[in-house]
């Protein structure tokens, strides 16, 4: 795009002083007078009732202001005892059941930590345990215990408006598509390939645990400060829940440590609230990251995918997609929904039959998590499309590129695409890894090997994002906004933004962080999609300010507005010009609300599901040690389409940053249950990724396929290296010693006995099971 | 039981009473009100809570505060002149260290005991001595880079 100045540059960080010198304020930081700290008594059971619970002496004890239970919260006045954002099924303390092992039952405020956690063993419960279900294959067989009664559908959001309320069932909600007839071309096909694929619950670790203030201010509004990355939706969820006026909740999020999509929808503000409503007091309840591992998951999903080719092309595929959901359904059918559509690939197959099914066990809720549920399905079908491609004796890059869709072709929803750079994404990937030359000669017991996969994610559609600008007469301007600076970079991107827009320098743009008395509705910040959401939100309310400022340039030079050319006057004169002082300020909104077209409920078939696509790539070389197991990621290519990329440098950050994390994904993160009770919940136990795994060579390509409806053309990228790193490892372990992996995450243990099954090795004999 | 201690942090002695029971990390929140230490996972796994004690990194949410009586503690607030910011911590800025920054007063202080202790590191040893402090956004590419360009300015 041609005379850009500020777009299109790898500006610094404009967050970067208050966050390197460590002055960044966060939720935890706030001090208040008298403010009461939280301890909540979770439940030892997966699935049982409550009896009775007795909490005197717990009351008792000295510094406790309150002990509460969910039957005192369902007595509440005009209190719903339970929220979500699709169904309102999730209870801010148990109320008569517990529905997983670590279900918050009773909740103490008191003086200090210390003095909660120790009330806390003064309370007695005592449950009657109930039948419960933990594995999502046995959860959907019509004889499963049932985790809910009924379904109780939320309204907050347009997407989620189908919802159906629901009972004598755990598959809370149940995405199909059909296009084509798949029973006809597998009964035509020359081969047919039938894969199972699982991924299990992990956990996103945000450094910064959950945390949430709340209090009463000197109106008796409700203020709400949080580390979240939803604070509109925290407001709405508030109101519906306490019956309290939208305008008498005030909700900040100051900058949050991470969040990956833990921090999304209502978390600890219900209970929090609940707090502090009865003791008027300032209560903040900082998670424990036990606690943390006991509040939100990514989805355990279990794929089954059959493809048929025909002539060697794929004719028809059929995936039955289910995803673990935990208690309670959190946004779990969302995901079901938007990531489920994608199931069969960014491929051109006419034959497509998709069952996509949220499903409730009893385990830990589980929500978006970076990604939203793309990787899981990719997961299966890359892995598969490279088995294919093995099988046929096909190379798995021309294997891919063939039926990879171009611009104007049909997805499998029937939505025409746009912008989408997949094929120069897989192109870029092999080109990259150097696809063409074997990977280097064996060594001992080492063996090396090359692996692609590519795949695909559709921004959440429908979703808002408003914004205000507001330009002073010095020439500088403040920008509100409720997308939430959780390290993605967002306030130097819609800093760019602004300061393009308006001629203006990034350092003159101050981005007012969320604050829902001022900064307007906004979705989530989540889903890639900010910076083109709020990206277009800023940029529209920044041009109207233009356009103003040029009528009032043009009035006053008598002229008309386009033949301003290069006659103009300073920031300052115009504001004397329209009013006569310089302590005043020209301020616009606007909204960006892209819309998507109705989906056919039997068939998935829409003109539009989805404003845009995230194309990716990762082309990994890996090497395997037969004897041990061990993998080493010795290069990692990580390719995405962003659209036009307004910082390139943040871009490939997150590129990387995405690729890193799903790396851990890929080989260690699994979050272990026994009956319900989970195994590994502390850090102790349960690694992620640190620097030692960074493979050698690391490299990010951003590939700009440039979108006619974004803001010069950008897209977004916080995911798109998230999604194809665990396929493209796998199939590398396929080329270097030709045993699959199914199951995530590729432990040593796992290539071993997949090695001893394939040769019968004496040497591996102890691995067999 | 309480008792009183005197700890140096940031160059400033202070004399706290103190309960036995009470970790540094508290006393340097708490306290001291010194908000760059952070508690993330609550066992000395994940490096956020990371101050120098005496030059040596160490854990402040499984440090007993007193343990550390008589002894200088560096928190992120005690690097640099307080006017300008610290090398390490420029090198973090300009090779665009830190995302969330949740952990990064963490890594800056382990990365200044690295180069106090190894000032010309191999990319191993720079993992190695990096490998207790987690990133999240995984910002591990450049805060690899910012060891090296904070190396060049100590050695220049």
């Amino acid at each position: 795009m041609a005379n850009l100045s500020v777009v299109g540059q790898s500006v610094y960080r404009t967050d970067a002083n208050p966050k390197i010198t460590g002055r960044a304020l966060h939720v935890g930081n706030i001090e208040m007078p008298g403010m009461l700290h939280v301890a909540v008594l979770r439940s030892p059971y997966p699935h049982a009732r409550i009896r009775r619970i007795d909490k005197a002496k717990a009351e008792a004890l000295g510094g406790v202001a309150v002990v509460l239970t969910g039957a005192e919260i369902a007595k509440m006045p005009g209190v719903d005892a339970h929220f979500g954002p699709a169904f309102r099924d999730q209870p801010i303390l148990a109320v008569e059941k517990v529905c997983y092992a670590g279900d918050p039952v009773v909740a103490v405020a008191a003086v200090d930590k210390r003095t909660a956690e120790d009330a806390l063993q003064l309370v007695e419960v005592d449950y009657e345990p109930l039948p419960a279900v933990f594995d999502v294959l046995e959860a959907v067989k019509p004889e499963a215990p049932l985790v809910h009664e009924q379904h109780r559908p939320a309204k907050a959001f347009a997407d989620l408006a189908h919802m159906k309320a629901g009972r004598q069932s755990n598959i809370c909600y149940h995405f199909k598509l059909r296009t084509g007839d798949v029973d006809k071309a597998f009964a035509e096909a020359d081969r047919i390939f039938e894969d199972t694929f699982s991924s299990p619950p992990a956990q996103h670790m945000p450094m910064e645990p959950h945390v949430a203030l709340v209090y009463l201010d000197e109106h008796e509004r409700l203020n709400v400060w949080t580390s979240s990355q939803s604070p509109s939706y925290v407001r709405t969820e508030l109101s519906a829940t306490f019956g309290i006026p939208m305008n008498r909740i005030r909700v900040r999020v100051p900058y949050i440590g991470g969040g990956y999509g833990a921090k999304l929808y209502a978390k600890l503000e219900p209970l929090v609230t609940a707090l502090a409503l009865i003791t008027r007091k300032p209560v903040r309840y900082a998670l424990t990251r036990e606690e943390e591992f006991l509040t939100i998951t990514k989805h355990k999903v279990v794929s089954r995918i059959k493809t048929a080719i025909k002539n060697g092309a794929i004719t028809a595929r059929k995936c039955e997609v289910f995803w673990d959901t935990g208690a309670y359904a959190e946004i779990g059918p969302r995901i079901g929904h938007k990531s489920g559509y994608t199931s069969a690939g960014p491929y051109r197959i006419p034959n497509v039959w998709i069952d996509s099914y949220c499903v409730y066990t009893n385990r830990v809720p589980a929500g978006a998590f970076r990604g939203f549920g793309v990787p899981q399905v990719i997961w299966a079908y890359d892995s598969q499309t490279d088995i294919i491609a093995r099988a046929l004796g096909a190379d798995p890059v021309e294997f891919r590129l063939r039926p990879a869709l171009d611009e104007g072709e049909r997805f499998a929803t029937g939505t025409i695409v746009r912008s989408f750079g997949v094929k120069e994404a897989i192109r870029r990937a092999a080109q990259a890894i150097e696809w063409s030359k074997p990977a280097a000669p064996q060594t001992g017991t080492k063996r090396r090997g090359k692996g692609i996969a590519a795949g695909v994610k559709a921004v959440l559609t429908p979703s808002i994002s408003g914004a205000i600008v507001i330009l002073n007469a010095d020439g500088t301007a403040n920008v509100l906004s409720s997308t939430v600076e959780m390290g993605q970079g967002s306030e130097t991107t819609l800093g760019q933004i602004v300061a393009e827009e308006l001629g203006l320098t990034v350092d003159r743009i101050h981005i007012v962080q969320p604050d829902t008395d001022v900064t307007p509705y906004d979705t989530i910040t989540a889903g890639s999609r900010s910076t083109y959401h709020m990206g277009n939100a800023v940029r529209m309310a920044a041009g109207k300010i233009k356009t103003e400022l040029c009528e009032i340039v043009a009035a006053k030079l008598e002229v008309a507005p386009d033949d301003l050319e290069e006659r103009g006057m300073t920031i300052g004169e115009i504001f004397l010009a329209k009013f006569g002082s310089l302590g005043t300020t020209l301020a616009a909104e606007a909204v960006c609300q892209p819309t998507a077209a109705h989906m056919d409920p039997e068939t998935g078939q829409s003109e539009k599901c989805t404003e845009y696509w995230f194309p990716s790539a990762t082309a990994v070389e890996v090497e395997v040690d037969t004897e041990t197991g061990r993998l080493q990621v010795l290069q990692l290519i990580s390719v995405g389409d962003t659209g036009t990329a307004i910082n390139p440098r943040h871009c490939e950050q997150q590129l990387l940053g995405a690729a890193v994390m799903h790396l851990g994904l890929t080989l260690f993160e699994e979050m272990v249950f026994d009956e319900g009770q989970l195994v590994n919940g502390s850090l102790l136990d349960y690694q992620i990724a640190t620097i030692k795994d960074m493979p050698q060579a690391f490299r990010p390509i951003v590939v700009e396929v440039a979108h006619e409806g974004g803001p010069f053309g950008a897209k977004g990228a916080g995911e798109t290296g998230a999604l194809t790193v665990a396929p493209a490892i796998a199939n590398a372990i396929e080329d270097a010693v030709g045993v699959r992996i199914r199951d995530l995450p590729i432990t040593p243990e796992k290539i071993l006995r997949a090695l001893a099954e394939t040769s019968g090795a004496g040497a591996l004999e102890g691995w067999k099971r | 039981m309480k008792r009183e201690i005197t700890i140096c942090v940031n160059s400033r002695n202070e004399t706290l009473a103190i309960d036995d029971a009470v970790t540094l990390l508290e006393v340097l929140r708490d306290r001291l009100q010194l908000w760059s230490v952070r508690e993330s996972c609550g066992v000395g796994a994940c490096g956020s809570c990371t101050v120098l004690l005496d030059g040596r990194p160490v854990s402040s949410c499984l440090l007993l505060a007193a343990r550390c009586a008589g002894q200088e503690i560096t928190t992120l607030e005690g690097l640099g002149d307080g006017q300008s910011l610290h090398p390490i911590q420029q090198a973090f800025v300009s090779e665009r260290a830190l995302q969330c920054a949740y952990c990064t007063p963490g890594f800056v202080l382990s990365v200044k005991a690295l180069l106090n202790e190894i000032p010309n590191p191999s990319d191993d040893e720079i993992r190695e001595y990096l490998s207790g402090n987690l990133c999240r956004c995984a910002g591990y590419a450049e805060i690899m880079r910012a060891v090296r360009s904070a190396q060049e300015k100590s050695t220049r």
